[in-house]
């Protein structure tokens, strides 16, 4: 599926993607209409269902807010693509059922607002000028995870089987 | 067979005879906390595992510490969310609105002794390992699976020595030590990497600002940060705990070892600008008025902390254009400021003291700043909107520097 491409720079905190006078709140509602208020008010409100985020490197530094996934996951946000990531956030956003892919050099490639998509599979993204970037494709329980939407849906499911 | 101290305490904990970095394991939980903030998202995710009773309940420690007294119905909501969570799994570790910040009140009380492996719903555990632990933070998903398993998986981390070493300036401290290696090192410098202070610096240092350091380490991405145990740390955990521990200290052939020579011994006092960690610059290179001065959280407010304060500010008056909060880490560093008189220096001075809590580190509870607004904060994060509006700037420093600074109304370092 297509998406816009919403792009960032570097060292994205956890403080701008949800500031902390919102950790109040666990409802994903409410959470996701705050997503990215640090640096644009609006963005809940021009982000649609299946668009990406891109950032540079050091994404998701800073606090260990699980919030702050579950605000981008609200969001409808269908991957994160970045240079890099901090270390709670690649596991809590994991854990949440986000995807999380890792992509040096994409944001030389991609302009703000373009339109692209992501082939999980193939570990491809699709540009808009039809250039083909690959990224390092998730190990199969890491898709299986976020396919059932985060660890616990995964877990329960595979309890059940 | 060498290794690091982190290698050693992942091996003892996941059962092993010897780890590499790299490796992934399981390894067992020695301490679990969550706080009032993290917490309800934890329980929501442990009830919705469904599984009846927590592992352990002696083993999970509940604070209440970042929105403390209640400051809204929500927040209040969330404290009997997690109260009834204490009350139904019988959690024996479980200090209400009236004890202090978690990363303090964690080793003051007992809860943190060499060798452990601790995990906590924040990200700055990382304070811990000043004791000797591999103590790293978590999300609350992850802190799920520790109620309901005991467990949890890891990489393995390399780590990077930082071998600190020179005589410190007067009016020099830990928290200008480590904020000069982060500007140095940068905000993902370590993103991954457990990192060792070592060194005749850190040989020096007390427990106090061996947990500066350490606090610190999530600042340049770091997983844990480490000091190895000491005479001083068993002082400090035989006075503090019962626990039995065990200490472990890093052989340097270990493979996985990086060693950064870091020699402070001309380091002047330090700040960082907003809006990242790692925009480091010495004081005596910043030329800012403040609107607020925040002196606590669970970087600096220490007892040691509020002694350098009450040094400077003795006899003087924080400016008229400046609101000072000092906020006590712990209540028993409260008490203790008490007897010592240190808090009655602070309100004379015209500051407004504050009972234990996180206050306005990260801008949700109280001392909040508006537009256009300048704080200069002892504490460890000054991102973008960190304490209240976008459009405010944080500075981080030093107790001294933020008291010096109170008194005259911009950034400077104390004489």
């Amino acid at each position: 599926m297509k998406g816009t491409a919403w792009k960032f720079g570097n060292d994205i905190d956890t403080d701008i993607i949800l500031p902390g006078r919102y950790l109040i709140y666990t409802d994903e509602e409410i959470l996701s209409s705050h997503c990215m208020e640090g640096l644009d008010e609006n963005f809940s409100k021009k982000c649609q269902k299946g668009d990406f985020i891109i950032a540079g490197t050091n994404f998701g530094c800073g606090s260990s807010r699980e919030h702050a996934p579950i605000a981008i996951k609200g969001a409808g946000i269908q991957a994160v693509i970045a240079e890099s990531f901090a270390r709670i956030f690649y596991r809590n956003a994991t854990n949440v059922g986000v995807p999380l892919l890792e992509a040096p050099g994409i944001t030389d490639l991609v302009e703000d607002g373009q339109k692209i998509e992501v082939n999980m599979d193939k570990g491809i993204i699709i540009l808009e000028n039809g250039e083909e970037i690959t990224f390092k494709k998730l190990p199969s329980f890491m898709l299986d995870i976020l396919d059932k939407g985060g660890l616990i849906g995964y877990l329960k499911e595979k309890n059940r089987g | 067979m060498s290794e690091t101290m982190s290698e050693k305490i992942l091996a003892r904990a996941s059962g092993k005879d010897k780890v590499e970095a790299g490796d992934i394991i399981i390894a067992d939980i020695d301490v679990a906390m969550i706080h009032d903030l993290t917490g309800p998202l934890a329980v929501e995710s442990f009830e919705k595992i469904g599984v009846d009773k927590v592992w352990d309940s002696s083993k999970i420690v509940i604070p209440f510490d970042h929105q403390v007294p209640a400051d809204s119905i929500d927040s209040a909501n969330n404290h009997i969310i997690m109260r009834n969570f204490v009350e139904k799994h019988s959690i024996e570790n479980f200090y209400d609105v009236n004890a202090g910040i978690c990363h303090q009140i964690l080793p003051e009380l007992g809860h943190v002794v060499p060798g452990e492996v601790i995990v906590g719903a924040d990200s700055h555990t990382c304070t811990h390992g000043a004791l000797g632990a591999f103590a790293t933070g978590i999300g609350s998903t992850d802190m799920a699976m520790v109620f309901a398993e005991g467990n949890l998986w890891f990489k393995v981390p390399e780590t990077n020595r930082f071998e600190i070493n020179g005589k410190l300036k007067n009016n020099v401290y830990a928290k200008d030590v480590i904020l000069h290696i982060i500007g140095e090192i940068g905000a993902d410098g370590s993103t991954y990497k457990a990192c060792e202070f070592a060194g005749e610096t850190v040989g020096n240092m007390s427990i106090s600002d061996r947990m500066v350091l350490c606090n610190m380490a999530i600042e340049m991405g770091g997983k844990t940060g480490l000091v190895e145990p000491d005479e001083k740390t068993v002082n400090y955990v035989k006075k503090h705990s019962n626990k039995a521990y065990k200490i472990f200290k890093t052989d340097l052939d270990a493979q996985s070892l990086n060693v950064i020579d870091i020699d402070v011994s001309e380091l002047e006092p330090q700040v960082a600008c907003p809006n990242n960690v790692d925009n480091v610059k010495p004081v005596s290179e910043v030329d800012r008025e403040i609107d607020q001065v925040f002196l606590g959280s669970c970087t600096n407010g220490r007892i040691s902390d509020l002694r350098d304060a009450a040094k400077i500010l003795k006899g003087n008056k924080v400016n008229d254009k400046v609101r000072m909060l000092v906020i006590p880490a712990s209540r028993e560093i409260y008490m203790q400021a008490l007897d010592e008189g240190l808090i009655k220096i602070f309100v004379e001075s015209g500051a407004l003291v504050s009972p234990p809590c996180c206050g306005p580190c990260l801008g949700g509870h109280t001392g909040i700043i508006g537009a256009g607004e300048v704080s200069l904060s002892t504490s460890n994060r000054n991102f973008k909107g960190r304490q209240g509006s976008p459009d405010g700037e944080v500075y981080l420093s030093s107790a001294a520097v933020a008291a010096a600074s109170a008194i005259e109304g911009k950034i400077i370092a104390p004489e």
